[in-house]
């Protein structure tokens, strides 16, 4: 049967050229970084090697303001509880949005139950945040804005350069949790004015496991892992030399083919969602059309549960995902679309496909050729109306 | 989600999908904020289930159990219907992911609603 991967957000398959570089740091060059002798020289080559790779990237100055950790998850983490707990004599207070990745909003929510206060500001029907919000939000006592570049289930992309702005005007501190932008838009940490900003590697053809904060040079913030003296003393513990060193390769691949990846997916993107918005009635995109990820298609199908499609795709040999309950673990909707005001029966009934480097317009077209009667199958045992 | 093949068979190919003309008895069951909705029809001749049908709006796990508890049901006495338990439901189905098993795993309700209400008219042959 036919497979095809449309879930690039949650994860990418891992490019051939990163994984021979992985390989070689795992097989041959496997020595520890912090070694004097050759092998230990090896490792160490390949982590600058790396984080010349992610600074360029992302527009970096220094290489010196890359650290390395585990993944997008423990990036934010760092750059929230790092920055709250550094300048927690300053103030205490955290400006963010109601449509945060959860990375974002539980490491808030763990900072709020040591005495900071949180502001969230909401999302438009789209699941923009309107920078005056961001500005009427911030207190004397704030001292960290953190806001997403896109978002990973609607793929609506934040004025981020605009929040920055404003956060600097009131000398706050700004991060942005760039995982699904970077290697999709133009991510350059000058041109946005952010203070820190989260990668992961594996959304971008790397390794899981393996991810990056950049901190711009002069901000202070307090580690959240102690031990040696990694990473110039930010984040303690021994170097994952292979999984950095794929991580620094995905990343100069994302910089190769930024223009061809960003066009190509546009593409596919607009195919499907034209496509899929001529053959299926009551069928509602979710999020912004124009200022969106590239890869991101996500819609919502009135009466039919996301779980159930899904189901129905994959059936078919198509992987999605869906912002239903039914496909969490909480068992509620995704709070994303709630925060965008939408009926529980239209965020239960929502189904997100993005796409990858790999696929192609055949791959839509086949999408388009199932998609329709996966629905009115559904929908012929739905009491629901659309 | 890790469901069963049996699961997958009956969400691949429901059985007695649809809405029932002139059915005896209706249960509605679920809202959509948790995002399951379903609706059993039966009907009822001495005091046995003879059909029964479905529709529901809901995960696989939910459209699975509808379908099966329109066999389940078939030519049971309301008495014997109404011992049903969503936990049977779910063991003929071959088990249930943990987090379906309290969510999704409705239709044993669905079948008392839809047996409370053919004795409701039953009572009252005017009532609606």
């Amino acid at each position: 049967m036919r497979r095809i991967y449309l879930d690039h957000s949650a994860t990418t398959p891992v490019h051939p050229r990163v994984a021979s570089v992985v390989n070689r740091y795992m097989l041959a060059d496997y020595g520890n970084a912090s070694s004097v002798h050759s092998f230990g020289e090896a490792a160490r080559k390949a982590l600058i090697r790396a984080r010349e790779q992610v600074a360029g990237l992302i527009g970096a100055e220094d290489r010196e303001e890359i650290i390395f950790t585990s993944g997008g998850t423990e990036s934010d983490n760092l750059a929230i509880k790092g920055a709250a707990w550094y300048n927690r004599k300053k103030g205490k207070h955290i400006v963010t949005s109601a449509g945060e990745h959860h990375a974002v909003l539980h490491a808030c929510k763990a900072l709020k139950r040591h005495g900071f206060r949180i502001t969230e500001v909401g999302v438009d029907s789209e699941g923009r945040v309107d920078p005056d919000e961001v500005a009427d939000a911030i207190e004397d006592d704030t001292i960290l804005v953190t806001i997403m570049m896109a978002n990973n289930e609607v793929g609506t992309v934040q004025p981020v350069a605009e929040i920055a702005e404003i956060a600097r005007r009131h000398e706050v501190l700004f991060h942005t949790d760039a995982v699904q932008a970077v290697g999709q838009l133009d991510v350059n940490v000058s041109e946005l004015g952010v203070d820190m900003l989260s990668i992961s590697g594996h959304k971008i053809y790397g390794p899981k496991g393996v991810g990056a904060l950049y901190l711009r040079k002069g901000t202070r913030i307090r580690s959240q892992q102690h031990g040696g003296h990694h990473e110039r003393n930010m984040r303690a513990g021994t170097e994952n030399v292979a999984g950095i060193a794929g991580l620094g390769e995905a990343c100069a691949l994302a910089e190769e083919e930024l223009k061809f990846r960003r066009s190509h997916m546009i593409r596919l993107r607009d195919r499907l969602l034209d496509g899929l918005q001529e053959s299926i009635e009551g069928l509602h995109i979710n999020g912004s059309r124009d200022e969106r990820l590239p890869n991101n298609a996500n819609v919502s199908i009135a009466g039919v549960e996301g779980e159930a499609m899904l189901l129905g795709l994959n059936a078919e040999g198509i992987a999605a995902s869906s912002g239903s309950a039914c496909t969490s673990e909480t068992l509620e909707a995704s709070h994303v679309l709630s925060a965008m005001g939408m009926k529980p029966e239209l965020a239960h009934a929502s189904v997100r496909l993005t796409f990858g480097r790999e696929n192609t317009e055949e791959d839509v077209d086949y999408v388009l050729q199932v998609f329709p009667g996966i629905v009115s199958r559904l929908r012929s045992m739905s009491p629901l109306d659309y | 989600m890790e469901y069963t093949d049996k699961v997958m068979e009956h969400f691949m190919n429901p059985r007695n999908i649809g809405e029932m003309e002139n059915p005896d008895g209706v249960g509605k069951v679920g809202n959509p904020s948790c995002g399951d909705i379903m609706e059993l029809f039966i009907r009822v001749e001495d005091d046995r289930v003879t059909e029964a049908s479905f529709r529901t709006f809901g995960c696989g796990a939910a459209i699975a159990t509808s379908s099966i508890i329109t066999e389940m049901v078939k030519g049971k006495t309301l008495q014997q219907a109404l011992e049903i338990t969503n936990m049977q439901v779910a063991e003929q189905l071959g088990g249930l992911p943990d987090t379906k098993l309290h969510c999704s795993n409705l239709a044993a309700d669905a079948l008392k609603e839809a047996i409370e209400d053919y004795r409701r008219k039953q009572d009252d042959p005017n009532a609606e």
